[in-house]
């Protein structure tokens, strides 16, 4: 099989697999007892914490492990949102885009039925949050900004510096503070995440994007802000997310995150070459595609794994079916995939209307794939989308 | 284990009358105000023993796996059959005939029989 749906999970690294092995049947205390089971595991996952903080550029008090990123993206904003509500009289405001993931979305949809207000910043053509638009969305009760590091659909990398940077300098002279967290999920593998110079209070990650098992989930918190737990219970976490520690889990996505930090730059290089491939060879092949997302002299701007088009006249629930046919794994933003018959938002977002969203299509490629697998899709993508143009009633 | 069964699949890989009918008697298009497909049905009508019959038939469609399927699920049950019996089909027909559809899909069955219910009007109206 061609696996190409990088963007939507990957394989469980074998010698990840390898590391968090002992934790299941051997080392399998409670890090809450006291014996030397229960503290062999709580070593385990402070080592894990003290690594995963160096990565970032956190302090361990700072990291937060949890289930997965949906889990820290209501984690941080929720838990800002929720406690900022209850000591202010006044309704608090957020900032978003408008291409978050739908953990981001939701969430921040749902706070607004709560009393909160909500701005949604929109993208140009190219997937791209204006600095200036959000500049002017600020407003005297706004407490909290989420931008995502980049999005997951069409790769686009948003101005997480410049944003951190300016909201930095702007809460110098703030009686209320601007508290800025990225769902940094996509972006982590490709781009530099140091939360010192990225300029961010809160960072969600999630372990199965990178070759950790599915099921673990960060939230890089900076000290001092404050958050309401989501749940209740036992005082792990620092009292911000009870619940018995996934000891396993949390070994493995810190080994994850020491090998995808390490090789980042190599990573980055070889698949954008086979990526770049995949891009000139489909807009060779198939006359009338657009390419979504960031535009070639934007591609510095663009996650070096992430390949997204529209073919006009064909649907992309289709091209899947038929790729799958033929052992190539991708993904749509069709309407006809998404289960709720809604195209995708970000596509949307971007200005495309529903008919080109329609025939959406993403490839988002990872560290094992090969040269030939590209030229395979190249060879066999385009009989398919020709077969199902023919088919079509559009002319 | 996949989302379609084997005859959903099997008509959406191998698709029967796919293409049009540049001469036909009555052509029914059908847009799906769910999630924006399309589905074209293309009718021949001819007499045999004073009743009129479907004597070819053809679609095309842009949509998913589930309005193919249904599209050519639906040109292969009325090919041959008399428009009384055709008028007959439903999108129940079609799902039962392809052995059930995701519940999530079963308003793209709607679509073809809708398109073929109008490409049979259209045949009426043009008399
Ligand atoms: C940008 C982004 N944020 C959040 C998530 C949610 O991750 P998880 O499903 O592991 O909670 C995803 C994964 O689809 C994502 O791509
Ligand atoms: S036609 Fe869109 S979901 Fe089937």
């Amino acid at each position: 099989m061609i696996y190409l749906d990088h963007a939507a999970t990957t394989a469980l690294d074998k010698e990840i697999f390898e590391t968090m092995k002992p934790y299941f049947s051997e080392k399998y205390g409670n890090p809450s007892s006291i014996y030397f089971l229960g503290q062999e595991a709580k070593a385990a996952i402070e080592e894990a914490r003290e690594r995963v903080a160096k990565i970032l550029g956190a302090s361990p008090g700072e990291i937060i492990f949890t289930s997965c990123a949906t889990e820290s993206n209501n984690l941080a904003i929720r838990g800002i949102i929720n406690y900022q509500l209850a000591i202010s009289k006044k309704p608090v405001h957020i900032i978003t885009s408008s291409i978050e993931h739908k953990s981001v979305l939701e969430t921040c949809k749902g706070l607004e039925e709560k009393g909160a207000e909500a701005t949604y910043l929109s993208v140009d053509k190219e997937g791209f949050v204006n600095i200036e638009d959000l500049k002017k969305a600020i407003k005297e009760n706004t407490v909290l900004v989420s931008i995502m590091y980049a999005n997951n659909e069409v790769g686009s990398i948003q101005p997480i510096k410049e944003i951190g940077a300016y909201l930095k300098d702007l809460n110098k002279r703030r009686k209320q503070p601007v508290a800025f967290h990225t769902d940094a999920v996509q972006g982590f593998q490709y781009a530099e995440t140091d939360v010192q110079s990225l300029g961010v209070d809160a960072l969600s990650l999630t372990g199965h994007k990178f070759y950790a098992p599915k099921g673990v989930g960060i939230l890089y918190l900076k000290e001092g802000i404050k958050v309401e737990s989501q749940q209740t219970g036992g005082s792990q976490e620092n009292k911000k997310r009870a619940g018995t520690e996934n000891v396993p889990y949390i070994v493995a996505i810190a080994e994850a995150m020491a090998t995808a930090s390490s090789k980042r730059q190599v990573a980055g290089g070889q698949i954008r070459k086979l990526r770049d491939k995949l891009i000139d060879g489909i807009l060779e092949k198939i006359p009338g595609t657009i390419l979504t997302g960031p535009a070639k002299e934007n591609f510095a701007n663009r996650l070096p794994n992430n390949a997204s088009f529209c073919f006009p006249k064909v649907e992309g629930e289709s091209i899947l079916i038929n790729l799958d046919f033929e052992g190539i794994a991708a993904s749509s933003g069709s309407a006809c995939t998404s289960g709720s018959l809604e195209p995708s938002h970000v596509l949307i977002a971007m200005g495309y209307d529903h008919t080109i969203a329609h025939g959406s299509i993403r490839f988002t490629l990872g560290k094992d794939n090969t040269e030939e697998e590209i030229d395979e899709v190249l060879e066999k993508l385009p009989p398919i989308i020709e077969k199902l143009q023919k088919m079509s009633p559009l002319r | 284990m996949a989302l379609y069964n084997d005859i959903v699949m099997d008509h959406f890989k191998t698709p029967r009358n796919v293409g049009e009918i540049p001469d036909a008697d009555g052509v029914g298009e059908v847009g799906n105000p769910i999630c924006g497909d399309i589905m074209k049905i293309f009718i021949k009508v001819e007499k045999k023993d004073g009743k009129e019959y479907i004597s070819d038939i053809k679609f095309q469609t842009l949509g998913c796996g589930a309005a193919v399927a249904t599209s050519s699920m639906v040109t292969e049950i009325v090919k041959g059959k008399t428009l009384e019996e055709a008028e007959k089909v439903t999108n129940i027909t079609v799902a039962d005939a392809l052995q059930g559809l995701p519940p999530v899909k079963l308003h793209c069955s709607n679509l073809a029989a809708d398109a073929l219910i109008k490409a049979i009007e259209d045949y009426r109206s043009r008399k």
